[in-house]
């Protein structure tokens, strides 16, 4: 019998997610994290990505975070994340259209009122996104 | 005696708005509703934001922040008040008013210095002479994070600059649809909690560094915090609102039922008239 530990997925929004799992990847910051049950304190903010995790009866199940925080505790995992949207709710021509946006906004004519950083952070979710669906879309097929 | 024209008109009058106070009751209970599920759906990022905090106040951490440090004397202090953007809700803005208003002049007392971010517009017009340094008004009946974020850092960098030694919290808390209770309550320094205490020592690993994580941890969970004030205020809103309006239709329809009475009796005595003076008419001509 694999031990668990208890994750939390929550947005500002809702929460998604509640309940053991057995093992989790997160889209850290420095890059992504594999944690187990018993890992040690850790504290991260993460990425735009995928997160995804294993429960006790071997289903994987993932979930799309658009940045936030995850806080380890050997037992306790708690993701923090920013925006959380599920992954069979994601929404393919949405994300193209954001990404279309953010480059158009960057290729700007009037780049002295340009907030760099929020278009691409902007443009770092919706590319991620897209790879999640497409990642998504060839194991479904 | 009051003309009976008269009296009809102001019953047409009362009716009409009778019937507006009933409907603005119903839209403010089918808004309550969402209010509420939204309150609710916002509630476990809050409770887990607090959870994390806590966690961190137990450990060992080699970077102390300094939302987490007691200054040692205050000058100035920072408050947050989130107000609502319309009226016709009760007491519940004047109540909220009051306690921010007694809070500011207990510090007015020891000589310090107030500073006010306030959200929405009543609360703008209240505490506009008092030193506002930030608002956000209009934020509609669904307000998003994203919109906060702007005013909340106001606060925040005052605090960071030292032009604030305090930053308080003044909202209103939902106790169920017929109570709301206005609280004042400490954002900055945070507070600890009583806490299971650990026995151990430990520190987290960081990615990246501790300063950064910490820094965007403390900046969301006062975000947090606000956040979750400003959607509780419009679950408050929205019920207040409907206890209020439900109270006018019932008023109305009392002062409709008492000026029925005195419609009828007027009528009456007229009717009345009429008779006697037709009568002694035709006994006069006998």
């Amino acid at each position: 019998m694999a031990s668990t530990m208890h994750l939390d997925v929550v947005s500002a929004e809702s929460a998604l997610f509640s309940g053991d799992v057995t093992e989790l990847f997160a889209p850290g910051e420095m890059g992504d994290l594999g944690i187990m049950p018993q890992h040690t304190q850790l504290i991260t903010t993460l990425k735009a990505g995928e997160l995804r995790y294993q429960t006790e009866e071997g289903e994987n199940t993932s979930l799309f975070v658009a940045g936030g925080i995850m806080e380890v505790q050997p037992s306790v995992v708690t993701v923090l994340a920013d925006t959380a949207i599920r992954a069979e709710d994601l929404d393919a021509e949405a994300a193209v259209a954001a990404k279309q946006r953010a480059e158009d906004a960057l290729n700007g004519k009037d780049p002295e009122d340009l907030d760099y950083e929020a278009i691409q952070a902007e443009l770092d979710a919706a590319k991620a996104q897209i790879e999640m669906i497409h990642r998504i879309g060839k194991t479904l097929r | 005696m009051a003309g009976l024209k008269e009296i009809r008109s102001q019953i047409g009058s009362i009716q009409n708005t009778k019937k507006i106070t009933k409907a603005m009751e119903m839209v403010a209970a089918s808004k309550m509703r969402r209010a509420k599920e939204r309150m609710q759906a916002s509630r476990p990022y809050a409770d887990k934001m607090r959870q994390v905090v806590s966690h961190m106040a137990n450990g060992q951490l080699e970077y102390k922040h300094p939302y987490t440090q007691e200054r040692e004397t205050v000058k100035r202090v920072g408050y947050i008040i989130v107000s609502t953007d319309r009226g016709l809700c009760g007491g519940l803005n004047g109540n909220l008013f009051k306690k921010a208003l007694q809070d500011i002049a207990n510090w007015k007392e020891q000589s310090v210095d107030v500073e006010i971010a306030v959200f929405g517009s009543k609360g703008l017009a209240a505490f506009r002479r008092y030193g506002v340094v930030a608002d956000n008004i209009q934020m509609g009946d669904q307000p998003h994070i994203n919109d906060m974020v702007g005013t909340i850092k106001v606060m925040l960098d005052a605090y960071a600059k030292g032009e604030i030694d305090r930053l308080f919290l003044v909202e209103n808390e939902f106790v169920n649809s017929m109570t709301q209770q206005p609280k004042v309550t400490q954002l900055i320094p945070i507070v600890p909690s009583e806490l299971e205490v650990l026995n151990y020592q430990w520190d987290y690993l960081y990615e990246p560094e501790s300063k950064v994580v910490i820094d965007t941890l403390m900046t969301r969970y006062i975000e947090s915090l606000v956040y979750q004030a400003v959607v509780e205020n419009v679950a408050c809103e929205m019920s207040a609102r409907m206890v209020a309006m439900k109270s006018a239709t019932d008023n109305a329809g009392g002062m409709i039922d008492k000026l029925k009475l005195k419609y009828n009796k007027a009528r009456q005595a007229s009717i009345t008239q009429e008779i006697s003076e037709i009568v002694s008419g035709a006994a006069a001509v006998e």
